[in-house]
């Protein structure tokens, strides 16, 4: 699966608060989470997010909560793909259950631009930066996780699975 | 090569002899936990199955403690679908208002988690429970749901880091502040993925409740997991509360550790930690003239017994500061109830305190003490990020119940020495 996107950077340490703030969790409604996606952040961000746009982030993203509203509001507000230095465990978990893309990619990331376009090919984990080229490469989803991405996360996976 | 505690737990609920860091393993499940806010994603995922019933319906625990009793309709709504769903299924453990309490101090009270389980909560504050010598940790929704449909759950072997204690506490340091201290030497991400095991003379000394406080906070150095190994407080206490048999696992002598710790206690200072993150931690004499608008006392960080009665012994016959807002929250019925009987909301109240019944509320911005624009606040929660209890423009400052209670009287962040009585 091929992804491009226009970037949107954030730091380290993005925390599950920033990304959908508890003030928001008394919703389960994907496209509510989404329009306060990223608020306490950056305020604008979900106004102006278009999809397939991809987030490029600092070490430790997703840190704080278990809330799976989190990466559930990435993905509703049209995000094809999360790239970050590293990920927080529950976070990582959450994001592959539900179907978010995501990607480890070390420090070299960070010399990616806010607004730059970029193409993702998440079998390889491949990065090109198209606008100031450059190619970086992350580790690739093993193809059951792949599996469990393009199927729109674990559950899906699971009834595909036991319906084949 | 020996085992650590946290490798034999996985290893014994793998059906496996043993298992290192690393390796994957499927694991049985004893206990699976979700609160108010993540159940709901999980029951959605879970009727999705269409399956008849939870793997075992005694070992689903649901508590309603987020945004409970009813904040607004639509958490009223949420927790209508946890309801219909705990009677349909036949959730044995199943806590609404008037029974709950916050759930990681709930589930320990309760004897629902034992040494040796291996356990998944819908919280990231699950790892709480490593403190009895069990094996416990936060997940999402979806793999909760997985949980309550096949009661096993897949892990990756943590490696294990060990943080050992020398020493005698100072007076007015407690469980708190040795985390706070530890998050403020390796970082909120210092140990990512891997297992916090704590140990030495100190955390022997210390009580159940200062090490379920300690295991808590895991989560904010990244940890997958906190613990402590079982000894006869971790037995005595579970002792009067047991409803099933358990088993005790301790590490070995030539256990493999990525990193050992080593502090001397007795040089630790209460500790505060700064906006806006955990690791910001200072002796709370580098905090000291902080003006807050806001105290709170509670959460399941530090919303137990000794958590009260140590801020009650600060503010009896006290005034908090009238330029503060004092909030104390019980962590469960049963610690309300004691607390009454004892006296301590009787200290808080003549305090100027507004005691709650027990709720999640304040922590996370929910409600039930939510700060405005600008405001400040000493919390003894566990996260101090951007915009957590309120306002994105609002700041919390993280400390243990006895810097809250000094903080109080005097409307400034404050060392308990100099309030003592």
């Amino acid at each position: 699966m091929i992804i491009k996107g226009r970037i949107w950077k954030f730091g380290n340490d993005v925390d599950t608060d920033l990304i959908i703030p508890a003030r928001y969790l008394n919703t389960t409604d994907p496209q509510e989470l989404a329009s306060h996606c990223m608020e306490d952040a950056d305020k604008s961000f979900a106004g102006r997010v278009q999809p397939g746009d991809i987030i490029v982030a600092g070490r430790n993203f997703g840190c704080g909560s278990s809330r799976e509203h989190a990466p559930v509001a990435i993905k509703s507000a049209g995000v094809s793909c999360v790239i970050a230095a590293s990920f927080a465990r529950i976070f990582y978990r959450n994001a592959v259950n539900i179907g978010l893309p995501i990607l480890e990619a070390g420090e070299s990331v960070q010399a990616i631009e806010n607004g730059d376009e970029v193409e993702v090919d998440l079998a390889t984990g491949k990065i090109r930066n198209l606008t100031h080229p450059a190619t970086y490469q992350a580790a690739a989803f093993p193809s059951f996780m792949q599996q469990i991405i393009e199927a729109g996360g674990l559950i899906n996976y699971v009834r595909e699975r036991m319906a084949g | 090569m020996g085992m650590t505690i946290t490798e034999k737990i996985l290893a014994g609920h793998a059906g496996r002899e043993r298992v290192a860091p690393g390796e994957l393993v499927n694991c049985r499940l004893d206990l699976v936990l979700a609160n108010d806010i993540t159940a709901p994603l999980a029951i959605q995922e879970f009727r999705k199955l269409d399956l008849r019933k939870v793997f075992d319906p005694g070992r689903v625990v649901l508590v309603m403690d987020h945004f409970t009793p009813n904040k607004d309709i639509k958490s009223a709504e949420q927790c209508l679908v946890i309801r219909e769903f705990a009677r349909e299924f036949g959730i044995v453990n199943y806590f609404d208002v008037g029974a709950m309490g916050i759930e990681h101090c709930l589930l320990p009270e309760q004897g629902l988690v034992l040494p040796g389980d291996c356990m998944i909560g819908a919280d990231s504050h699950t790892c709480t429970y490593g403190a009895l010598g069990a094996f416990a940790t936060g997940v999402g929704s979806t793999d909760l749901a997985a949980g309550m449909a096949l009661g096993e759950c897949w892990f990756k072997v943590p490696e294990s880091m060990k943080f050992v204690f020398h020493g005698e506490l100072r007076p007015w340091v407690g469980g708190k502040d040795l985390i706070l201290y530890t998050i403020g030497q390796i970082g909120v991400e210092g140990a990512r993925y891997r297992a916090m095991e704590f140990a030495g003379e100190t955390i022997g000394a210390l009580s159940v409740e200062g090490r379920l406080t300690m295991c808590n906070m895991a989560v904010e150095a990244g940890a997958k997991n906190g613990i402590v190994a079982p000894d006869d407080k971790t037995l005595d206490f579970v002792a009067g509360r047991k409803k099933r048999e358990f088993q005790v696992y301790a590490s070995d002598p030539d256990a493999c550790y990525v990193e050992v710790y080593e502090y001397e206690a007795g040089q630790i200072e209460p500790q505060v930690a700064f906006p806006h993150l955990p690791e910001n931690s200072r002796p709370v004499s580098e905090a000291a003239g902080i003006a807050v608008d806001q105290v709170v006392i509670g959460s399941c960080t530090n919303g137990r017994l000794e958590d009260l009665r140590t801020a009650a012994g600060i503010l009896k016959g006290r005034r908090a500061s009238s330029r503060l807002r004092l909030i104390v929250i019980p962590g469960t019925q049963e610690i309300y109830l004691q607390a009454m009987r004892e006296g301590l909301l009787e200290v808080f109240v003549e305090a100027g305190a507004a005691v709650s019944t027990p709720t999640c509320g304040p922590c996370l911005g929910g409600h039930m003490g939510v700060l405005a624009h600008g405001e400040r606040a000493l919390s003894t929660t566990n996260r101090n990020f951007v915009g957590r209890m309120g306002h994105p423009e609002s700041e919390v400052y993280l400390a243990g119940p006895a810097v809250a209670a000094a903080t109080a009287i005097t409307g400034y962040i404050t060392h308990p020495e100099e309030v003592a009585q």
